[in-house]
């Protein structure tokens, strides 16, 4: 192991993980493939939805690669930073929704 | 007004100087272009036949874009001679060939041009026009084009890399796109693009940086609902080409330093059913000065034909020509990535 997490070669390698489980990785991977497809929405809608999800669980991985398809697909810098504002509210909006569950118990609690 | 690389005394305005980067700067741990074709069962590449002539009126150009292979410019003075033309109009008028493809820089700039047009069509031949859009409100005597293009059932093939004013003007200079609106829009209304006018509008598209094109068919699905529902613009269809590692565009890669990244990418994307519909393999490049190459990279490498003889359009033999081997270098990888590209766009495999 090197001294650090991330490596960002390792992303190029994603396809290795079906060296120890191929049945799992081949039906990820399908699985995968066919998501990302054009259907209901399109294959550049997907890409930045893609991004702000990559931005809410903080892949780095993820990150480094929907930042260079939705920019690819056309879109804007400032697009691309809007979705990462919706990613961004929303899990700002899910920390201070529980701001609600303290109230309750607070209320529940006090005099 | 951006200079050209030539005007600039760059290193890489000299076509040897690129192709020491293309070919050495990598290192032995990537496969060329000669080894892919060996492992493909397609080496040496050969010429299929001699469809299209692609010539090359100049290197003078309104715009300075960003990408541009031809290292193309207002300060650049090179222009083909009515008489290199007299020798290609001398060639069509005796060959099979059907179709002519006119490029530059801006093609319109050289002042033999609509002479050319003419002479090409009365010898029964489909014109292609490689105009950039804006070339038609640089001057007035530019404004009646689409009346001339029309007049000569010229096919209008024109870049817009995005449908958006800020990556193109990004890529190709600032007010281009509105210009571009503009122009398509006098195309638009003398009929170009428009059903059952027989008039063809086709776009480009090129990527503005460092990466490789999307789906083209995605793209032009796109671009169509764009232009239609933001300018009222149509057209046939978009082509879209990838950037080739030369010149200018390889300056901008040296640069940035995404060359390597980008060099990886388009060996990695090698799709060898791309090779078989390789644009050289059924088209010659005629230069500003006569000269023949296989392609209009080559042609901006200064790879001359293969062929011991034969290197000049006015020593043209259709025969040897049409069976050559086609020079190949590192480069090359740019027309074999992904879908393929060339001149026509993706090459749909």
């Amino acid at each position: 192991m090197e001294n650090h997490y991330y490596n960002a070669k390792d992303l190029d390698k994603f396809g290795n993980i079906a060296e120890y489980q191929k049945e799992l990785a081949d039906k990820f991977f399908s699985y995968y493939g066919e998501v990302f497809k054009d259907s209901h929405l399109t294959a550049k809608e997907k890409s930045l939805i893609a991004l702000a999800v990559a931005h809410a669980v903080q892949c780095p991985y993820c990150i480094d690669a929907y930042s260079s398809d939705a920019f690819e697909k056309g879109y804007s810098e400032a697009q691309m930073m809007e979705a990462v504002h919706v990613a961004s509210a929303i899990k700002g909006g899910a920390v201070l929704v529980h701001g609600v569950q303290m109230m309750n118990k607070v209320k529940e609690i006090g005099m | 007004m951006i200079k050209s690389l030539k005007v600039l005394q760059h290193p890489l305005a000299d076509s040897e100087n690129q192709l020491e980067v293309l070919e050495n700067s990598l290192g032995s741990i990537h496969p060329t272009f000669n080894e892919k074709l060996v492992l493909s069962g397609m080496y040496p590449l050969r010429a299929s036949g001699i469809d299209i002539m692609q010539l090359n009126l100049g290197k003078m150009c309104n715009q300075t874009c960003k990408h541009c292979h031809v290292d193309a410019g207002p300060d650049r003075k090179e222009m083909m001679s009515r008489s290199t033309m007299q020798f290609c109009l001398d060639v069509l008028k005796n060959s099979e060939i059907d179709v002519v493809d006119l490029t530059g820089g801006a093609p319109e700039l050289n002042p033999d041009f609509r002479w050319l047009v003419e002479q090409i069509k009365k010898l029964g031949k489909h014109v292609i026009v490689r105009c950039n859009l804006t070339i038609i409100l640089a001057n007035k005597r530019f404004y009646d084009l689409p009346d001339f293009f029309k007049q000569h059932q010229v096919e209008v093939v024109s870049s817009l890399p995005s449908f958006t004013q800020d990556r193109t003007d990004r890529q190709r200079g600032d007010g281009v796109f509105e210009d571009s609106i503009k122009a398509l829009q006098m195309l638009n209304r003398v009929g170009y693009g428009k059903e059952g006018s027989g008039l063809m509008l086709n776009l480009v598209y090129n990527p503005a940086g460092a990466f490789l094109p999307p789906s083209q068919t995605a793209l032009e699905k796109e671009y169509k609902m764009e232009l239609a529902s933001r300018y009222d613009i149509v057209f046939n269809q978009l082509f879209a080409i990838t950037n080739m590692p030369i010149s200018r565009y390889l300056d901008y890669l040296l640069s940035s330093g995404n060359y390597s990244r980008y060099m990886d990418k388009l060996i990695s994307a090698f799709n060898p059913a791309s090779v078989q519909n390789l644009m050289c393999r059924n088209t010659l490049s005629v230069g500003w000065d006569g000269y023949l190459y296989d392609c209009d990279f080559n042609q901006m490498l200064d790879l001359k034909l293969s062929t011991s003889g034969n290197q000049h359009i006015s020593d043209f033999d259709f025969v040897i020509l049409k069976n050559r081997n086609i020079v190949i270098k590192q480069h090359c990888f740019g027309c074999t990535a992904g879908e393929g590209s060339s001149c026509g766009g993706s090459l749909s495999v």
